[in-house]
């Protein structure tokens, strides 16, 4: 990695591959996609090393999109893909671009595995809360009650978070973000991609043709900042228009607290520790869910430093190839118990 | 048949009861006859904690070192460790070994030795007509008795066999009244006194086996040594007993001169792989999930970080087919081994892999099917489903090993077909082939063949889906500037590979997947045919039937049989001589461990009439089995 091979400074115009988009208009696709493109070229990757796989459904789409080696392979399947590949060539960047239905309906498995074995790949997560290729089926992380085509009557299929459940995994890095704010995704995508070791992110996208403002209360300008908490590691969580509310911590019970209320000062507030190693922490705020109880947090949840599986399994590779040297086919061939005929 | 082993018939006086009796130390070694025999066939049973595997490998071992051909059949429960004393919790070990060549484990048992009640139900009927029968007369008691459902001692009518019962569990447990042992732990070493038995009886030397324990067990010296006294004591009694009265020797065998080593079928497979990124010069990987009978392939590949291998145990099937197409598209020979239910679930991820036109061999270890069906036991009945299971018009090259040695050659053969036609391609082997050993006659690595693999790197005039003169499109690694392009499961254009719909495309594509996989056979060798070019009846077989099919054609043969056997290692595509080859039989008898399917896949493929011969009851046919129904067919 991180070879310039290429004389010209690389652009975003390097990362556009000839193939035309076809997302729907207004997708939140396309913001990602625009933002990956822009960032890729700043990373001091050459662009032959980075690799794209995805699975199926609308954001798995984006490795056409790449002017890079990249593979759209089949539903669910991309982290155990790129496991593979990253695993025999450490050398390359390698990303999945997935779903909600691709990540946490048919590929559940893989996506806990992978970050569970803290593999060296960024998992970019397009969450729409919705089945969009098939035309409007609930997913795993539609809410209750959703009327969709398949739960004409309300969905009474319980969803689950995708960073409670990345940090239940064990994920290294776990961070969301929102499709409309351009400056906060460029900032956790970079963070993702300088990350060592499986770097989650969840994008609120929005489906805008079959679950259109499913993120209103979180995107809309007049909302916006009173329902989403911006995670700064370090610094207490302070939110709102005014920047009024914050975070305070009764015993393990969280609580929105008004500053300046009741003597509520800065220094009662939670203080953001993307750090810790104990993921009780960042559970806990992953749990904070829609207004009107909670703001929902934005950000990088959890930055760990830890071993990767692609570096243990070199390390392990050199520590046997130092004590028993580089193998020799004949001597395989020959091992064991071995008797002459003459 | 071949086997000459001829031990007395049957209605000798049962031997006097001895059991019990200690060994004398001091007494002068009978003067027994020794009785010469050009083959035997020995099965070891007893409790799946009885140890009987180890004993049989190890007995195996020492007839190896003597130079004799052999094949071994281990029959284990899929019960790990089954209640003690059940009949569903006996295991087994079966070795028949000889002065000539040896095709199978053998049909019917000469010596049986048997541990328990419940392992002499299960396993007397196989013994032939005025075999011997060594029991363990200490485990014959009540309990076991009944557990094994024996409403009387069957010891008391044992007619037609030669019965020698010796309580081994007393012996063992006096020859170790000193070594500190606890009984439980002394009780664990009575599988060597039986080893120590059978060398003794057929006239295997000692001090290599006693060479053997202290390096297995050289981490629990006290255990090595009790084995050791068990061992000595099992020879020792076997020595002293006037009990028997033959000691037996079979005839050294005039073999191949070289260098042998004992192999069993996952282990040669596995050798074959690193062969095959050893003379290719290009990584191996392999992504597996332990599943029974395959997962040796695994733990074999798992010890070779000083290779150029990686492995990965995924965390399911599907993750460990797709692992291995992650590596595959990086530039490694990349692999995945499994059996029948993680071939099923491994069906689309395959598909993907014949879209992707990228290299990757699958090898499926097969068992006893569907669903989970006999896991432990063999069958060939996953051949149609490597040929046609999966959607769409998905053609896979498929090939099996016939043999432990063979599973070798095989696994070096299906990475030539994969990286020269950019393909998957089913490697098919089976449970029996997996677990079973024979000697292997060490092959020189400048003989093997080698494999060309060239990663392209020229820019110039690249396209992703550009074929050479076998259809092949080029294999681009990651990393290589220039070259940056996308591949997919969608159906894709065929030059640059980008999505297409086209309707003229896909048919064309379709068609291309098809002659690309079709035109493997052009470079396939000549077909070998054992016996005349034409005549009355043609055996075909595929897979680990071909010992017993080559020895039924032999006796056959012999008896004056107008008949030939061809033993098909391709069966997707087949070579192109076969259909040449069976206009000059009359009849074609097919056996296979199955309902017919390579049956169906020869009458799709000639329009010929073909005699099926079917088994499936997890075990291996019997030599027997089939040269009755060649007698009745010619």
């Amino acid at each position: 990695m991180n070879q310039i091979a290429e004389t010209v400074p690389l652009t975003k115009k390097h990362f556009e591959s000839d193939q035309e988009i076809r997302w729907c208009p207004g997708c939140g696709d396309y913001m990602v996609l625009a933002l990956i493109q822009k960032l890729l070229p700043t990373l001091g990757i050459a662009r032959e090393n980075f690799a794209f796989i995805s699975g199926i459904g609308c954001s798995s789409r984006f490795p056409y999109y790449m002017n890079t080696y990249g593979m759209h392979s089949i539903h669910g399947r991309a982290p155990a893909i790129a496991s593979g590949l990253k695993m025999t060539r450490p050398d390359l960047s390698v990303w999945v671009v997935t779903g909600d239905g691709d990540a946490l309906a048919i590929g559940g498995n893989h996506f806990i595995h992978a970050m569970r074995r803290n593999v060296d790949l960024k998992i970019i997560l397009l969450n729409n809360r919705i089945y969009g290729l098939t035309k409007g089926q609930m997913s795993p992380t539609s809410e209750l009650g959703k009327k969709t085509k398949s739960t004409p009557l309300g969905n009474i299929d319980r969803p689950f978070g995708p960073v409670a459940l990345a940090l239940g995994a064990g994920a290294s890095f776990v961070a969301r973000t929102v499709d409309n704010d351009l400056v906060h995704m460029g900032e956790v995508l970079r963070r993702a991609a300088t990350h060592r070791g499986t770097a989650f992110v969840e994008v609120f996208q929005n489906c805008a043709v079959f679950n259109d403002g499913a993120y209103a209360a979180i995107t809309g300008k007049a909302t916006r900042q009173d329902s989403r908490l911006q995670l700064e590691h370090g610094k207490p969580m302070v939110f709102g228009k005014d920047r009024d509310k914050g975070i305070r911590l009764r015993g393990l019970t969280p609580e929105v607290v008004t500053l300046g209320e009741a003597g509520v000062t800065e220094a009662d507030l939670l203080i953001h520790d993307e750090t810790q190693s104990n993921s009780v922490f960042a559970y806990l705020i992953s749990q904070f869910e829609a207004p009107p109880c909670f703001p929902v947090p934005i950000g990088v949840f959890r930055a760990l430093t830890t071993p990767t599986y692609d570096e243990l399994n070199i390390e392990l590779n050199e520590q046997v190839r130092a004590s028993k040297g580089r193998g020799e086919l004949s001597s395989l061939l020959n091992s064991g118990e071995t008797w002459t005929i003459d | 048949m071949l086997r000459t082993a001829r031990v007395a018939d049957s209605e000798e006086p049962r031997a006097a009861g001895l059991a019990g009796k200690p060994p004398s130390e001091t007494a002068a070694p009978a003067a027994r006859r020794i009785e010469e025999l050009d083959s035997v066939v020995i099965r070891f049973v007893g409790d799946s904690g009885d140890g009987m595997q180890l004993t049989g490998t190890e007995f195996s071992r020492a007839v190896a070192k003597a130079g004799h051909d052999y094949s071994t059949h281990p029959d284990y429960p899929s019960e790990i460790r089954a209640p003690a004393g059940t009949l569903f919790g006996v295991s087994g070990f079966q070795i028949q070994y000889s002065s000539r060549p040896v095709f199978t484990s053998g049909d019917a048992v000469d010596v049986l030795v048997a541990m328990n009640p419940a392992a002499l139900k299960t396993n007397l009927a196989d013994v032939r007509r005025g075999g011997i029968v060594i029991v363990n007369a200490g485990a014959f008691t009540e309990g076991n008795l009944s557990k094994a459902g024996y409403l009387e001692d069957p010891l008391g009518d044992m007619s037609g066999y030669r019965i020698y019962e010796i309580d081994i569990s007393e012996l063992t447990e006096n020859a170790l009244a000193n070594s500190g042992l606890s009984k439980k732990d002394a009780a664990r070493c009575k599988n060597y006194f039986a080893l120590g038995l059978m060398l003794c009886l057929y006239s295997r030397p000692l001090g290599r086996e006693i060479d053997e324990i202290r390096a297995k067990f050289s981490k629990k010296p006290a255990f090595a040594e009790a084995n050791v006294t068990a061992l000595r004591a099992g020879y020792a009694y076997a020595e002293a007993t006037e009990m028997f009265e033959t000691g037996y020797q079979v005839r050294q065998r005039s073999a191949v001169p070289g260098t042998y080593r004992s192999i069993t079928g996952n282990v040669a497979t596995a050798l074959g792989f690193v062969a095959a990124s050893e003379r290719s010069g290009v990584p191996l990987f392999l992504g597996s999930y332990p599943i029974t009978p395959a997962t040796d392939i695994l733990h074999e590949l798992s010890a070779l970080r000083n290779f150029k291998v990686t492995t990965f145990q995924a965390e399911d099937e599907i993750a460990a087919i797709c692992s291995a197409i992650g590596a595959a598209y990086g530039g490694s020979l990349a692999l995945t081994a499994t059996s029948g239910p993680g071939m099923a679930l491994k069906t689309e991820a395959l598909g993907l892999a014949v879209m992707l036109e990228l290299p990757l061999v699958v090898v499926n270890v097969q068992r006893g099917g569907p669903s989970t069906g006999l896991p432990t036991k063999i069958e060939q009945s996953d051949l149609l489903q490597a040929v046609y299971g999966r959607n769409g018009e998905c053609p896979v090259p498929v090939i099996a090993a016939r043999s432990p040695a063979d599973a070798f050659e095989c696994a070096i053969e299906a990475f030539r077909i994969a990286v020269h036609y950019m393909t998957p391609v089913i490697l098919l082997s089976d449970g029996g082939i997996g677990n079973a050993a024979e000697p292997w006659l060490i092959p020189d690595v400048e003989d093997l063949p080698t494999l060309d693999v060239n990663f392209r790197t020229e820019a110039e005039g690249f396209h992703a889906y550009a074929r050479d003169a076998r259809l092949a499109r080029p294999w681009v690694r990651p990393g290589t500037p220039g070259l940056e392009h996308r591949i997919g499961g969608l159906e894709k254009d065929f030059l640059t590979g980008a999505i297409s719909q086209d309707p003229l495309n896909h048919q064309r594509m379709v068609e291309v997947r098809a002659q690309k996989v079709d035109g493997i056979a052009e470079e396939l060798p000549k077909l070998q045919i054992a016996g005349p070019e034409a005549a009355d009846l043609l055996v075909i077989g595929w897979g680990s039937t071909y010992g017993a099919i080559a020895h039924a054609c032999e006796e056959a043969a012999a008896a004056g049989k107008s008949v030939s056997h061809v033993h098909l290692r391709h069966l997707n595509p087949l070579p192109r001589d076969l259909g040449d080859i069976l206009d000059r039989f009359k009849t074609i008898l097919v056996p296979e461990l199955n309902l017919g399917q390579l049956s169906k896949l020869l009458r799709e493929r000639y329009l010929r009439e073909v005699v099926p011969l079917c088994k499936v009851q997890g075990r291996p046919f019997k030599v027997a089995e089939i040269v009755e129904r060649i007698a009745e067919l010619c």
